[in-house]
């Protein structure tokens, strides 16, 4: 069997989740700096009720772009993320099934799970798991979820995330991502080599320091703003994700020192866990309703 | 009946390191189960991969001996009534009881047997809460908030007693007789007995035994002259079920970048072994251990082989990126790299560092080493391989023609990395890698975050035993004189245990020079010394304990210091003797006046009361003993030194 296309891989994995139940969501439309903080995840990790789904995101990392020169690194990667919650017993046999339905044929290959635990601050969460290394390389992030915006979770759920384009690239035996054969006839590069010159131009040497901070500034009252409110946690939450993106293009930008680093982080990581706070508010509120 | 036990907790892949201490908990709790129990039977064998900790024990009794136990009642005066009462208690009739006569006469007494358990049944009740109370660096739940814990999620459970399963349940997982192979090369479900445990996990891909895993990898490895690793070779065989190396290549041209970063690179990053050519070179090949039998398409060489050309392509690019921006022109961003979130950034320390080292020496390479120590931090090189950090500096200085001297000083100033680590090479180095160390201890004291019981998370012990070793082996000129307060007190237990747990002096030698005077650390490694040599000579022992003596009689008289002896009142005879005697050898050393003080002490002691009924007799007296306690406190408080007497 020839090495799947970009595109088939993707839709390979989307179809061997949706076969165990998950529900296929789209990317979140908002930036985010990985699929993590999509609120497919972030929230619906929350509370009592059992969810499954996958999603590709595109995660934007400012700091990381390299104006496409680099071969291997990139400012916005594309994750495939699962949440299977509460995670199943047989999690990782579930998970190596999905990396022979894209043919990898483990009998050949060289499978490792090397200890690597989760933890983003910004969002008050955390997990334990595993780096998930094939033949030397990292090819996936398996975490059992412990705590979420600052509460520690009724059902734990599995998280794996699969890093698209180190996955695709070793099965098509390229040294450079931009040589991945994204659909018959075009190449990565095609697609995407000019949001990767064009963006870290942007983000290194253009974007606006000025109006960044009062972004910030204005994202983070709406939000505080919108917390206080009854019944609007997703958009609340969207503000977050903004001030998080700002975030990251400041600190692209070095326009962050020391002092302030620590600041503006704990600025987000409050409305994180306020927005999660709202969000276990309401779920209560609607458990209540029904009893 | 003796019976054979088996244990196997069956999980998702465990931390390397933490497997063996698991298994020594797990080992040790076991057995004292089984004599708390009164179970007979002796742990034989405790091995594990990283999904099974498993346990072996032989010599079980089937079912616990019966206890038998007299039980005493009321007095037998106390009469019928008392009886019947005490039968009914004790759950029988008053017919069944005996009596027992004591010291303090007749009483009731009744024999209770209690039946032995079946040692199943105790194992069922006593395994569960064992295995959850193995200790972990971090665990984690799996299920939900407030379900059991453990390192990763239990996923299967084999507890066999002779022929039979121990039942219980851990987090919904039954145990039973079914264990599980390797996940590619073995079987997903496999009944075992006890006899065929072994054989079933050989046949699926799983080596049980540590040993046997560490014994494939080096036969293995044999032919290709790899660079010995014991860390890295321990986490090999604790990442793997199945362990065999392969050998893979790399393109020689990478030999150009720093060996350094290739070793770096490889090992911690990939985990592979180095390999050295036939000189001890470093060379263009590299082992990784895969966790299965073979690589027969040589599919995971070349996966390997290409990850690791990537992650050397990134060294190359990043080493020259860096180069065009010398570390230098870095010193004004290091105003955005944190040192810590109270403590600023590391230029604030640059500052500091620089100001320490002129402050303590003129030596210019140091000072310009100081300047650019951390420059390195801003380096892409350092961001991905952060373990690099001062050697990524001292290799670009050299690059950059910064003179040897401070490439090296830079290169060397976070050793000693450990106790017996090496010291930096160089004069220079020794002094910066001082001055960052001390920097820290004291800026961390400063804001109280001082190391408290286990925690240290700014490593300051660490910091402040490689302080001590840079002064006392590396001839850093520091002095503690003017350090005070809680950091003095960190200080002189690290120096306290230094001597004493490092170096090997005998702890009251230790204290009886502290006592006097620590702050300069090499002055007391002299007296140290000293007072280990003249120790084993006949008067030593003696007079410190008259030392004790003298000390205890001015501790109680209240004496003060500065009283003067006043020779016209001394009394001739021993007294007199002595004060000559100390006149007579005054500022010879100390070793020799031990020898000719000692007998006219205790001659003192023996014939003279200094507790003398006129007042002023007594006082020259304690004047007499204080001088002479002064005069031998010089290079230690023999007071402290532990006799015999």
């Amino acid at each position: 069997m020839s090495a799947l296309t970009f595109q088939e891989t993707v839709l390979a994995l989307k179809k061997y989740w949706s076969d165990r139940g998950c529900i296929i969501q789209e990317p979140y439309d908002v930036e985010v700096g990985a699929g993590t903080m999509a609120p497919e995840t972030f929230l619906r990790v929350l509370g009592p009720d059992p969810y499954r789904v996958a999603y590709v995101q595109p995660s934007r990392r400012p700091a990381d772009g390299r104006y496409g020169e680099n071969p291997n690194r990139l400012y916005k990667h594309q994750q495939l993320q699962v949440i299977l919650k509460p995670s199943p017993a047989d999690v990782i046999d579930l998970y190596l099934g999905s990396l022979q339905a894209i043919g990898i044929d483990l009998g050949k290959h060289d499978i490792k799970f090397e200890e690597d635990n989760w933890e983003a601050p910004t969002l008050g969460a955390w997990g334990i798991g595993w780096q998930v290394m094939l033949d030397g390389m990292e090819i996936s992030q398996f975490t059992y979820f412990q705590q979420c915006g600052g509460f520690d979770l009724d059902l734990i759920p599995a998280e794996l995330t699969y890093g698209l384009e180190r996955i695709v690239a070793f099965l098509q035996n390229v040294d450079s991502v931009y040589d991945i054969v994204w659909a018959p006839g075009f190449l990565y590069r095609d697609v995407r080599l000019k949001d990767e010159q064009q963006f870290s131009k942007y983000n290194f040497e253009l974007a606006d320091v000025e109006m960044l901070w009062q972004l910030f500034d204005l994202q983070e009252k709406e939000c505080q703003r919108l917390t206080k409110i009854t019944g609007v946690v997703l958009p609340a939450y969207d503000q977050v994700l903004k001030c998080s993106h700002i975030f990251n293009l400041l600190d692209s930008r070095g326009a962050i020192s020391v002092t302030e680093r620590v600041g503006v982080i704990g600025r987000v990581r409050r409305l994180a866990l306020g927005v999660a706070k709202a969000w276990m508010e309401e779920l209560a509120g609607k458990s209540e309703a029904a009893a | 009946m003796s019976l054979p036990f088996l244990l196997e907790i069956g999980t998702e892949e465990i931390p390397d390191w933490m497997i063996v201490p698991a298994l020594n908990q797990l080992q040790d709790m076991f057995q004292a189960l089984l004599d708390q129990n009164a179970l007979r039977g002796r742990v034989t064998e405790v091995d594990a991969t990283p999904r099974r900790l498993v346990l072996r024990a032989d010599g079980l009794l089937d079912r616990q001996a019966d206890v038998e136990e007299l039980i005493l009642g009321p007095a037998k005066s106390a009469g019928a009534g008392a009886a019947g009462g005490f039968a009914r208690k004790m759950g029988t009739t008053p017919d069944q009881l005996g009596t027992q006569t004591t010291a303090k006469g007749e009483y009731f007494a009744f024999a209770k047997r209690t039946q032995g358990q079946a040692t199943a049944a105790v194992l069922a009740r006593e395994l569960p809460p064992l295995i959850l109370k193995i200790q972990w660096p971090k665990s984690m739940v799996w299920k939900g908030k407030g379900t059991e814990r453990f390192i990763r999620p239990i996923r299967w459970l084999v507890a066999l007693l002779g022929d039979e399963v121990v039942p219980f349940e851990i987090g919904g997982v039954k145990s039973g007789n079914t264990t599980r192979g390797h996940r590619v090369l073995g079987k997903a479900s496999i009944p075992v007995t006890i006899a065929t445990f072994s054989q079933a996990l050989t046949v699926n891909g799983v080596i049980l035994s540590a040993d046997e895993r560490r014994e494939r990898i080096e036969c293995g490895i044999k032919a290709w002259r790899a660079k010995p690793d014991p860390d890295l070779l321990h986490t090999l065989v604790y990442i793997t079920e199945f362990p065999t190396p392969i050998l893979g290549d790399f393109d020689p041209s990478y030999l150009e970048l720093p060996h350094e970063v290739l070793v770096t690179v490889m090992r911690h990053h990939q985990k592979y072994l180095s390999v050295e050519d036939a000189d001890g070179k470093l060379a263009p090949h590299f082992i990784a251990v895969m966790n299965t039998e073979a690589d027969p398409e040589g599919l995971v060489r070349q996966g390997n082989e290409r990850v690791l050309r990537a992650r050397f392509n990134d060294a190359r690019f990043f080493w020259d990126q860096d180069q065009k921006k010398r570390l230098a022109d870095r010193v004004e961003d290091l105003k955005t790299v944190t040192f810590q979130a109270k403590l600023g950034s590391y230029y604030d320390k640059t500052q500091r560092l620089v100001r320490l080292v002129s402050d303590l020496v003129r030596d210019k390479h140091a000072q310009r080493a100081a300047l650019l120590c951390k420059c390195d931090l801003t380096t892409d090189m350092v961001k991905e391989f952060t373990d690099l950090q001062g050697i990524v500096g001292g290799l670009y200085a050299r690059a950059q023609g910064e003179s040897e001297e401070v490439a090296i000083a830079i290169y060397d100033h976070y050793k000693p990395l450990s106790m017996d680590g090496d010291l930096p090479r160089s004069q220079a180095g020794r002094l910066v890698s001082w001055a960052d160390k001390w920097d820290t201890l004291v800026e961390c004291f400063k804001i109280g975050m001082s190391p408290t019981g286990s925690k240290d998370p700014f490593g300051l012990r660490r910091a402040a035993q490689g302080v001590v070793r840079l002064i006392v082996e590396g001839q850093v000129p520091f002095r503690f004189e003017f350090v005070d307060g809680s950091l003095r007190e960190f200080m002189r237990d690290r120096v306290e245990y230094y001597f004493r747990d490092v170096r090997g002096f005998a702890y009251d030698e230790v204290r009886a020079c502290m006592a006097v005077f620590w702050d300069d650390l090499v002055l007391l490694q002299d007296r140290l010394q000293w007072l280990r040599g003249v120790r084993p000579t006949p008067d030593f022992e003696p007079i410190a304990a008259s030392f004790k003596r003298i000390k205890n009689i001015l501790k109680q008289a209240s004496f003060p210091n500065a009283a003067v002896v006043s020779v016209d009142l001394l009394e001739p005879g021993p007294e007199r003797d002595l004060h000559t005697e100390m006149d007579s050898t005054f500022g010879e050393p100390l070793e020799s006046r031990i020898g000719s003080l000692r007998p006219r002490i205790d001659l003192f002691f023996d014939k003279v009361l200094v507790n003398a009924p006129d007042p002023n007799i007594r006082r020259n007296r304690l004047a007499l003993l204080n001088r002479l306690l002064q005069e031998f406190s010089s290079t230690a408080d023999f007071s402290e030194i532990v006799t015999e007497r």
